[in-house]
């Protein structure tokens, strides 16, 4: 079977099970490429990850590095649109089917349960973020409650706590 | 540019004696496209404090509770949270033509730079720096996520139910590092039981 038909079946149906976003599937994709298809090393998938993560945007786009890598601008494509197209089909459709319960008491109480839940869910992992490996220095602490309380209290730009983390990063301070 | 400061809730319009919770901005096509393209491009470390500030800070097309009410259903979904969004966001505003506008916006810059470091990547065999500067990236995106879920969840009602599944979902994920999937379909459905009781009894009360 051509490489590229490979790609884009094996990571349509990962696109999915993937509730919770590429953490979710990272095992298995790791599984399918390195020990299924032999397209990477161990050592290479660690790199593509790391790639992925210097990048803006979804880390899901961990699966385009692995297309690039097995078949070029065509493989990261396929890989691309079948890690997307299908979950983003399915988010359209519910989307469809949600708006017809728009002002019903069942929508309200399912937004209202879901609500916390998600929040608690989000301040998680903002925290497990900031927390990052065993071992992580002081001044990643201080820069992590520095950036959240001049998002929450302050005008300043949110990029400029990037740009000054980049750089504290850059400095091998952190 | 507006007097108002940017992390002020929108105001909500009143028709009548009706207040609605319309957001008072309705994007066009090539708004959609605009507004994911700036959330994708800046969301180094996560994209999705990026696309709160977008949506309901600078651009108010959704009001702080439609933006948590939509985050919920995207968690239930696979894939991306921010994909998912972008589409039922787009999906509301312009059909199918608006979910494609708004994914396709949210994927442009990515999607390129993944490409460009992978091609840096293979040729230069290493990318000297960004080890370093992603440690401090990280801490700082941490903080990011920290502010909007702290931002978040001022728009929340304080009833003792939402504090206690609050706590929960967090002390779950946070410190019991349960996997996402078994805390979501287990506490979600018992949260969603519990606000419509508490529906239920409010109606009892005022009848």
């Amino acid at each position: 079977m051509s490489p590229l038909v490979t790609i884009g079946l094996r990571f349509s149906v990962l696109s999915l099970v993937a509730i919770g976003g590429v953490t979710s599937i990272l095992p298995e994709v790791h599984r399918v490429t390195v020990d299924v298809h032999h397209w990477l090393t161990d050592a290479e998938f660690t790199q593509m990850f790391a790639i992925a993560q210097a990048s803006p945007g979804p880390n899901m786009l961990i699966v385009a590095l692995i297309g690039f890598h097995v078949a070029g601008l065509p493989g990261a494509l396929t890989a691309a649109a079948a890690i997307c197209l299908p979950s983003c089909t399915l988010a359209y459709l519910v989307e469809r089917v949600w708006q017809r319960f728009r002002g019903t008491p069942l929508r309200r109480a399912v937004e209202a349960g879901l609500a916390p839940i998600t929040i608690g869910l989000m301040l998680a992992t903002g925290w497990l973020v900031a927390r990052g490996a065993p071992g992580t220095s002081g001044v990643a602490y201080a820069i992590t409650a520095v950036s959240a309380a001049l998002v929450l209290f302050t005008r300043v730009h949110p990029l400029w706590c990037l740009a000054v983390a980049a750089a504290l990063g850059l400095l091998g301070l952190v | 540019m507006s007097s108002r400061r940017w992390d002020e809730p929108p105001a909500q319009r009143i028709i009548g004696r009706v207040s609605t919770t319309e957001p008072p901005i309705r994007p066009t096509l090539g708004e959609l496209y605009r507004g994911f393209l700036q959330a994708g491009a800046r969301g180094f470390g996560g994209t999705l404090p990026w696309a709160r500030r977008m949506l309901v800070e600078e651009r108010r097309w959704l009001t702080a509770q439609e933006f948590t009410d939509t985050f919920s259903l995207c968690n239930f979904l696979p894939g991306p949270n921010v994909a998912s969004m972008s589409v039922i966001i787009g999906a509301r505003f312009h059909g199918v033509l608006g979910s494609a506008a708004a994914l396709g916006g949210l994927l442009t810059v990515p999607l390129t730079s993944i490409l460009t470091l992978a091609v840096l990547y293979t040729r230069f065999g290493q990318l000297p720096g960004i080890d370093a500067a992603l440690r401090g990236v990280g801490a700082a995106a941490g903080g990011l996520v920290l502010a909007t879920g702290l931002k978040m969840a001022t728009s929340l009602g304080r009833t003792p139910r939402v504090l206690i599944f609050l706590i929960a979902a967090f002390i779950a994920v946070a410190v019991l590092r349960w996997p996402l999937v078994p805390v979501l379909f287990g506490l979600g459905p018992i949260s969603v039981l519990a606000a419509w009781l508490g529906t239920l009894a409010a109606w009892r009360v005022r009848a």
